[in-house]
């Protein structure tokens, strides 16, 4: 029950606190989810990240349920998703019901803008620290700069970046197997 | 009926739509202008709306939509309804995940995803950067001073990012408008 309920509040904290969605929640989601609470390591965050990309939905939104269903199975997941949604729900009915048009105050934009461009480096600093871990072989670093340049220069979906990665981690698995027997 | 409608309207944007918030925002405009009429216009600060407030860009949208159509109980059923497809695939997938992880294939699998989302991280950083710190070419003055120190914080003295974003947005408020 305890373990719900910290669930639940984490990502109620994460829910409220970012926004803009999608990779905008990730810097907070790692911090909470693997430093804070020791719920998965690096490798698993960036597994979860890969996995919530390639399916449909909102990318947060699979990324909550994921960490959830890992930690406590169906109620684990049910209650990291409330959590997350629960405040972009409640958010946008107090705005139409109470607030009127607040994306036109200049309070609200300049937070906004405020907020955005540090997202862009509490981006740039969690795919540095994770890559720190994750590109230690060279190959590594063809496939990190390969799906890069794919999703940036050629607009390439992230989807296929992600499938072109996994192909090459496994031809390469397979290549290396057979060269073992090769070799015996 | 109508809880209905709206509940298969978003469970099928929410099965269909790849690439997350911004990907799924086509569909929700088609969706919600076949069922409500819902205006180009007030589409656009559908869109202004879900971007200053807080949580996922779909949730919000979803929840405008259903709000709209039939009150907060089409608000909920729009909400469940996008939530929903993620929820069941993200079970068969870790299911698969757990089931076959273990294994050598599997593993190199992975070691060829992980590196392939550290260059897709990359990738939305500097898909964000775009209207944010930078127009065009151009840099934005307070934007890059804000990702400056916040990267600084964050990169030399590892400050807490829901902290930082906090900050970033009373700062933003005071000094950015």
């Amino acid at each position: 029950m305890k373990e719900l309920w910290q669930l639940f509040i984490t990502f109620l904290k994460i829910g409220t606190l970012t926004f803009g969605g999608g990779y905008a929640m990730i810097p907070a989601i790692r911090r909470e989810t693997v430093t804070k609470r020791g719920w998965t390591d690096e490798e698993g965050i960036t597994d979860c990240i890969a996995v919530s990309q390639s399916l449909p939905g909102a990318f947060a939104v699979n990324v909550a349920i994921f960490i959830g269903k890992k930690i406590k199975g169906i109620p684990g997941a049910v209650a990291a998703c409330f959590g997350l949604v629960f405040p972009a729900y409640l958010s946008i009915l107090i705005i139409l019901l109470f607030l009127g048009t607040v994306e036109d105050n200049v309070y609200i934009k300049g937070a906004f803008e405020g907020i955005k461009a540090a997202s862009v480096a509490l981006i740039l600093v969690t795919t540095v620290q994770l890559g720190r871990g994750i590109l230690k072989t060279k190959t590594a670093w063809v496939i990190a700069v390969i799906s890069f340049v794919a999703i940036v220069l050629l607009s390439a979906n992230a989807i296929y970046a992600i499938l072109a990665g996994g192909l090459i981690g496994y031809f390469q698995y397979q290549y290396g197997k057979r060269k073992e027997v090769e070799n015996r | 009926m109508i809880l209905i409608r709206l509940l298969l309207l978003f469970f099928r944007i929410g099965l269909f739509s790849f690439g997350g918030g911004y990907a799924m925002l086509p569909l929700i405009y088609q969706g919600a202008n076949e069922l409500t009429g819902m205006t180009a216009e007030e589409f656009s600060r559908l869109v202004a709306l879900s971007q200053v407030t807080p949580g996922p860009v779909a949730i919000n949208a979803a929840t405008y939509v259903g709000y709209q159509y039939a009150g907060i109980p089409g608000a909920t059923a729009a909400t469940i309804g996008v939530v929903l497809p993620s929820v069941l695939l993200v079970f068969i997938v870790s299911l698969f995940l757990v089931k076959f992880r273990e294994s050598d294939a599997m593993k190199a699998v992975l070691s060829g995803i992980r590196p392939a989302t550290v260059g897709l991280l990359l990738s939305a950083v500097v898909f964000l950067a775009q209207g944010s710190i930078l127009t065009g070419m151009q840099l934005n003055l307070l934007p890059v001073v804000f990702f400056l120190v916040v990267l600084f914080v964050a990169g030399k003295f590892n400050g807490d990012p829901i902290l930082l974003t906090v900050v970033a947005g009373v700062a933003g408020a005071l000094v950015i408008r």
